[in-house]
């Protein structure tokens, strides 16, 4: 068994070795650009801090961004379809196996009718 | 003694783990370092058992286990009249495949267990149902006889609800394990309906009488879809899966590891069925079209509730149902062009593999991101991503474990879940690109879903109230470190995975007649 073959995927493949090579040659490419950059930059002085207009910088805690404030646009944009699909989920388990079994009289509708 | 553990390895793959849950409350009491042992011992055993069998049936081919005769080998006893009257495991391919999950998945969560769950109570009975568990789906994946199947179903629904509830948590823990236990239950209850019209039918329970005597009536009709409709619930597909978050929520991370390959155990269950019992009795390209579509829906729907969770398991376990679903639409393409052999070789066999390929690397990665998950709760004690940030800076090794699995769950190569995405996407392109480019945008909502999740927990500044926290115990990184050197490994060398165990379990699952005759003997 070769190891290192490519990965068929019945119209094309995959080499996976290839990927991490070019990988490793771009990282090479990029650490060489970034090695002709500017040296004078200083860890820990006003270089590194943000620069808020001025303003103090807050808290460490504040600045940080939680989970619910992520992809609201997203949401937003699709209010509709989650306006339907959340609801759905009651939590009770009635309502789970109301679907359970009307899926199941679906599918027989389908198979037994329609086969 | 090397023939005698090869011979009985099926028989041993399910007794190893049921005498150890047995004997787990008996050696607990000496003390836990000893009952820690004792457990970690078994499973290990299970492990190289399932490794050994496995090794076999992929050098030799497909063996069976005929419970109680003289020879294990003697599935049709000379005075039955032709009919294997005992309980055989039939363990082909596919069923090898799947005991290397069940086995790998449960050593490295074992490993993990063992540190993560020592501060609580119970743990006698915690390792017995877990061992419990192990047995139920090693019988599951193993037996060729249908009511043994139920069997090994409800050991492995008991065992589970009793881990579900096992934290209790409020009662939350125990509603959910309840709500589990009820919807198993039932439909265990409809997969016996199904399997006692079988037995009315063809006066027999082994697979591949059944399979030899298949009719597709009527009645063959409505148990296929008892069956198919009871395991698709189980492995939480949409629109049945509303068990599935509350359970995989509630449970200890390491069980809900586990949860996943129960769930994976019913998907071999459905994926035997129709491929086994039936195969080209039925009009595969419905049937197949039914699997499509509870793949596509479990694949929408699972990204899209994902992405709004802000419990990091619940938002684990909508992903658990979308990667169900494209399981669901590679092995689905497979069975619509089942019987038509040009089809299957241009690509129902790679969408078969891509899909197969997929249950391993699923169990593989999401069983990652549950240890991750739960190292996090270990340090932190809550679930809850708005509450979360900066522990990039404390937990860096659990850090650079979720990336490792959140990147292979997302399909990003060069990871083991880009590999049997690819196949998927690429064999369903040839059956219906539309199915490919669904495939494809959920994909791309998984990586949008878990980049939120790994900035929730860990970019950011140090927050003050985790100023303390420390890197979890070197026992739970084994753990994950395990299943990421799989991920790793199974990514970066696909073909050879392929090769050597995804093609012959496709093979093995699309080909009933070998499954009928290694049993029967070609009779």
């Amino acid at each position: 068994m070769d190891l290192f073959a490519s990965l068929s995927t019945g119209t094309g493949y995959w080499n996976p070795l290839a990927w991490l090579l070019a990988t490793v040659v771009a990282a090479v490419i990029v650490y060489l650009i970034w090695r002709r950059g500017e040296s004078g930059y200083k860890k820990g002085t006003a270089q590194t801090t943000p620069f808020i207009s001025g303003n103090p910088e807050p808290a460490k805690g504040m600045v940080h961004v939680r989970a619910s404030n992520l992809y609201w646009g997203y949401l937003d944009a699709l209010k509709g379809y989650y306006d339907l699909i959340v609801p759905a989920h009651t939590g009770v388990v009635n309502d789970y196996l109301l679907w359970y079994l009307g899926v199941t009289a679906a599918l027989i509708i389908v198979v037994v009718v329609f086969v | 003694m090397n023939g005698f553990l090869m011979t009985n390895a099926p028989a041993l793959l399910i007794m190893l783990p049921l005498i150890g849950a047995f004997v787990t409350p008996f050696i607990g009491r000496i003390s836990p370092r000893v009952r820690s042992a004792w457990v970690i011992l078994i499973m290990t055993l299970t492990t190289l058992t399932a490794l050994l069998l496995a090794s076999d049936v992929f050098l030799n081919g497909t063996q069976i286990y005929v419970f109680g005769a003289a020879d294990p080998d003697l599935a049709i006893p000379p005075d039955s009249g032709g009919i294997p009257i005992r309980i055989i495991f039939t363990v082909d391919a596919m069923s090898a495949l799947m005991q290397v999950i069940g086995a790998i998945t449960g050593f490295a969560v074992l490993l993990y267990s063992i540190s993560a769950d020592r501060i609580h109570s119970g743990l006698e009975s915690f390792y017995t149902l877990f061992l419990l568990m192990i047995a139920g789906i090693m019988g599951m994946v193993s037996t060729g006889d249908l009511f043994n199947f139920f069997v090994f179903l409800e050991i492995l629904s008991i065992s589970s609800a009793g881990l579900i509830a096992y934290r209790i948590d409020g009662g939350l823990a125990v509603e959910a394990a309840l709500k589990y236990f009820v919807l198993s239950t039932i439909g265990a209850m409809v997969i016996l309906i199904g399997i006692g019209i079988y037995y009315g039918e063809y006066n027999a329970l082994n697979i591949a009488v059944i399979a030899s005597r298949m009719q597709f009536t009527l009645l063959d009709q409505i148990a296929l879809v008892l069956i198919i409709a009871a395991l698709a619930m189980k492995c939480g597909s949409v629109p049945m899966h509303f068990w599935t978050p509350d359970a995989y929520s509630m449970a200890p991370s390491s069980i809900t590891a586990m949860l996943v390959v129960a769930s994976q155990a019913s998907l071999y269950g459905l994926f035997r069925v129709v491929f086994t019992l039936y195969n080209v009795t039925l009009n595969a390209m419905t049937v197949g079209w039914i699997i499509i579509i509870l793949g596509v829906l479990s694949m929408v729907v699972g990204v899209t509730m994902a992405i709004p969770q802000k419990n990091v398991k619940r938002l684990m376990a909508y992903h658990a149902i979308s990667q169900t679903g494209y399981m669901l639409l590679g092995v689905g393409v497979g069975l619509a062009v089942l019987g038509n052999q040009p089809l299957m070789e241009s690509f129902g066999y790679i969408a078969m593999e891509g899909g197969i390929f997929h249950i391993i690397n699923h169990a593989m990665y999401k069983g990652l991101l549950f240890l991750t998950a739960g190292a996090i709760f270990f340090r932190i004690g809550t679930y809850n991503l708005n509450k979360m940030g900066g522990l990039g800076h404390s937990m860096k090794y659990t850090m650079i474990f979720f990336i490792i699995g959140a990147l292979a769950i997302a399909g990003i190569p060069p990871l083991n879940g880009f590999a049997s995405k690819l196949m998927i996407y690429e064999s369903v392109f040839a059956f219906n690109p539309v199915l490919a480019v669904i495939a494809m945008v959920v994909s791309i909502l998984t990586l949008a879903s878990f980049v939120k999740v790994f900035h929730s927990i860990f970019m950011g500044p140090k927050l003050p109230e985790y100023e303390t926290v420390q890197e979890a115990p070197v026992p739970m990184l084994i753990g994950m470190g395990v299943l990421a050197a799989i991920v790793i490994l199974f990514g970066l060398f696909p073909q050879s995975v392929v090769n050597g165990l995804i093609a012959p379990a496709a093979h093995a699952l699309a080909d009933q007649s070998g499954y009928i005759a290694a049993v029967l003997g070609g009779a």
